[in-house]
């Protein structure tokens, strides 16, 4: 009976050792900030609970967060989950296509009804009812409102589906629209990035799939146990800002010494990631560390939010790029001249007026 | 704020004006007994105990606070150049923040005191805290006091307290102000103390409700320069009418007493 594999199963049926299965449930024990007392009861909910299906659903976006998933940087964790998925539905992955792969979904709504996890990554658009992104057929919001109708959690990838990012980016011509304005009666796990990190992406469904729960949420909707801390929070570059040690410009002294790109428009102090403590590409590198400040990809409208290569920038309504400081500066000058200004004419008046009163 | 008038004196509890030019008997019982009232040539005045000491110490203590964290905040978002030398002997942004943070603490608690003493305090300890929207006088009083700012009317107004003006200006600007900096201030704090610590479960909710931790750093350094402008009205206005307002404003706010130059009646 296929539906009540376990995850177990599934991956000694596709060739994995017991040895490596056990080094998994460590990993992710690990990557999930849980204590080693934890590894056996991920070994046993493995072993015994039946392998619970995702569907995986594709709105308008650039398939990123796909690509980072797939290269999740321990290759037994990408293995197991992606097995997992592609027996569903995943139409960037899996074999069937057209009609035979839109009936899956329909499949999986009736025979796990109310028992299945909606990934969904990139976002509908809602202008001209849906007509820019039209999926086999019919626009992507209503297949996304239909298959989170039975889901029993919905995950939002990357920044599209939780915030809406480039396609929503002013003046956002589709109006492309975060998925928790669309499906408002389903609980929602953010788990924004451009794309998202391959291991937070894979730790949150282990987290789902092992525990059978969700993961404790902030406000913003997002894990807690990867976005609760600032870019900045865990920079390795923290002590020169500390220091007080910044590049002040790309090619400069500071830049080669590897100093705080604070000054850089890094937006590292105002974005909740987890790049500084995993990294990217099996803990490889992440933006900071090869030279350039961060983006803020995983904040909400971080393409709305001026230049990325500036702190205190761009006021709206000023015509001209002016900074806040500039604006203000120029306020408090115009205020000063007033009331020298003012205290002249105060002082002619009395002048005169004591005159008056002789 | 109220117009000096004998009964709003009464109200508060001060004497009845008594200015005028002093006369022999009051001279009667003091060390200067003895003495021709006539040749000193000397005034009476009128004098009302306004602000009381918490309040002084706070606007003081306050003032200081505000200058330091205009400074320090100033610096964290557009910090010095770069210090050279390895980073474990410098922690010059490390200080700046330091010094930031423990001033803020500063002006939060004294703000805070100073918000229960406007339920202990005299009438003129609770006019900053709202704007006294149903009373005729006030808005009589705005317009009358622009009408002075503007040389349109002379300057005879008398007020206990502040003038409308300075209320609303007061309320708006820094009332509301210091509060707005206060919340978005430790609201930035609670995301270096973390999810769980209790700045993030009484002010993070504040991220959120302004689009993001960036519109936060923004707008508490748009409130820095709203102070700013503020404080530079406040002390000219302050000074311009302690030499020609009818009463004296700044001994108000160093040893308490405000001084009435006449008793004529308001035009
Ligand atoms: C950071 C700078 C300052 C701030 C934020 C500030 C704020 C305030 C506030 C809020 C009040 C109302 C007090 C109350 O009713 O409880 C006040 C009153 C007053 N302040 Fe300041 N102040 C500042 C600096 C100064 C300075 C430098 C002077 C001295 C010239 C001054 C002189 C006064 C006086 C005389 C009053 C009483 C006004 C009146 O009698 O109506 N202040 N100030
Ligand atoms: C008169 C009141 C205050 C003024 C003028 C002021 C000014 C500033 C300014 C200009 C900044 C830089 C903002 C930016 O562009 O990133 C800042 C940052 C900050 N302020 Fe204030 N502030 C005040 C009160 C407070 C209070 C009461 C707190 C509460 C703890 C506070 C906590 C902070 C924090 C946590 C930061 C961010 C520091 C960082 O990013 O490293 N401030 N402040
Ligand atoms: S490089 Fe960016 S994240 Fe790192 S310490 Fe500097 S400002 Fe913070």
């Amino acid at each position: 009976m296929a539906h009540t594999e376990t995850f177990y199963d599934v991956m000694r049926r596709q060739g994995i050792t017991r040895r490596s299965f056990i080094k998994y449930c460590s990993l992710t024990a690990t990557a999930l900030g849980l204590g080693p007392e934890f590894v056996p009861q991920i070994v046993h909910a493995m072993e015994t609970k039946p392998r619970l299906p995702v569907l995986w659903l594709h709105g308008l976006e650039c398939t990123c967060c796909s690509e980072s998933f797939i290269r999740s940087s321990h290759p037994l964790a990408k293995d197991v989950i992606l097995s997992m998925i592609s027996l569903d539905y995943d139409d960037l992955l899996m074999a069937p296509a057209g009609y035979q792969a839109e009936a899956i979904i329909g499949e999986v709504m009736q025979k796990y009804n109310g028992n299945y996890i909606l990934a969904v990554e990139g976002n509908p658009p809602l202008n001209e009812d849906g007509m820019y992104c039209i999926i086999g057929g019919k626009p992507f919001v209503e297949q996304l409102r239909k298959a989170a109708s039975a889901a029993k959690a919905v995950i939002a990838w990357g920044s599209c589906a939780s915030h809406g990012c480039v396609q929503a980016a002013r003046p956002n011509p589709t109006r492309a629209t975060p998925i928790d304005k669309v499906i408002l009666d389903k609980p929602i796990i953010k788990v924004p990035g451009c794309p998202p990190i391959a291991e937070v992406m894979t730790g949150v469904i282990t987290y789902m799939l092992t525990f059978d729960r969700m993961p404790s949420l902030d406000r913003q909707g997002r894990p807690i146990m990867f976005y609760s801390q600032r870019i900045h929070d865990k920079c390795y570059r923290r002590a020169h800002f500390d220091a007080g040690q910044y590049v002040e410009a790309f090619d400069d002294e500071g830049a080669r010494k590897g100093y705080c790109l604070y000054k850089m428009g890094c937006k590292g102090p105002t974005t909740y990631n987890a790049c500084s403590t995993v990294r990217w590409n099996d803990g490889v590198s992440f933006p900071i560390q090869s030279g350039h400040g961060c983006l803020g990809c995983s904040e909400e409208g971080f393409w709305d939010k001026g230049s990325w290569y500036a702190r205190l920038q761009h006021v709206d309504g000023f015509g001209i790029e002016a900074s806040a400081d500039k604006v203000g500066a120029i306020t408090a000058g115009i205020v000063g001249a007033g009331l020298a200004a003012h205290a002249a004419v105060s002082a002619l008046q009395r002048i005169r007026r004591k005159g008056d009163d002789r | 704020m109220e117009a000096i008038s004998s009964d709003t004196l009464i109200a508060s509890n001060t004497p009845k004006p008594i200015s005028g030019s002093l006369q022999d008997k009051d001279l009667e019982g003091t060390h200067l007994q003895g003495l021709s009232a006539r040749s000193l040539k000397a005034k009476r005045l009128t004098t009302v105990y306004v602000y009381e000491a918490p309040v002084r110490l706070w606007h003081w203590v306050s003032a200081l606070c505000i200058l330091i964290l205009c400074i320090t905040g100033y610096l964290i978002a557009s910090p010095p150049a770069s210090v050279t030398g390895s980073p474990s002997e410098h922690y010059q942004m490390g200080w700046i923040r330091y010094l930031h943070f423990a001033t803020a603490w500063v002006f939060a608690i004294a703000f805070l005191g100073r918000c229960i003493w406007a339920f202990m305090g005299n009438a003129y300890s609770r006019e900053i805290f709202y704007i006294p929207f149903w009373r005729s006088s006030y808005w009589k009083g705005l317009w009358d006091t622009i009408l002075v700012y503007a040389f349109l009317r002379r300057d005879e107004q008398k007020f206990v307290g502040h003038n409308p003006l300075a209320v609303t200006a007061m309320f708006f600007c820094f009332t509301l102000t210091t509060i707005f900096m206060i919340f978005t201030g430790f609201a930035l704090y609670s995301e270096g103390t973390g999810p769980g610590s209790w700045e993030a479960k009484i002010f993070g909710w504040v991220i959120p409700l302004l689009g993001g931790p960036l519109e936060t750093h923004y707008l508490h350094h748009w409130g820095m320069w709203v102070l700013i402008l503020f404080i530079m009205i406040h002390v000219y206005t302050v000074v311009r009418e302690d030499i020609m307002s009818p009463q004296s404003l700044i001994s108000a706010m160093t040893n308490g007493y405000r001084f009435f130059r006449d008793d004529q009646p308001d035009e």
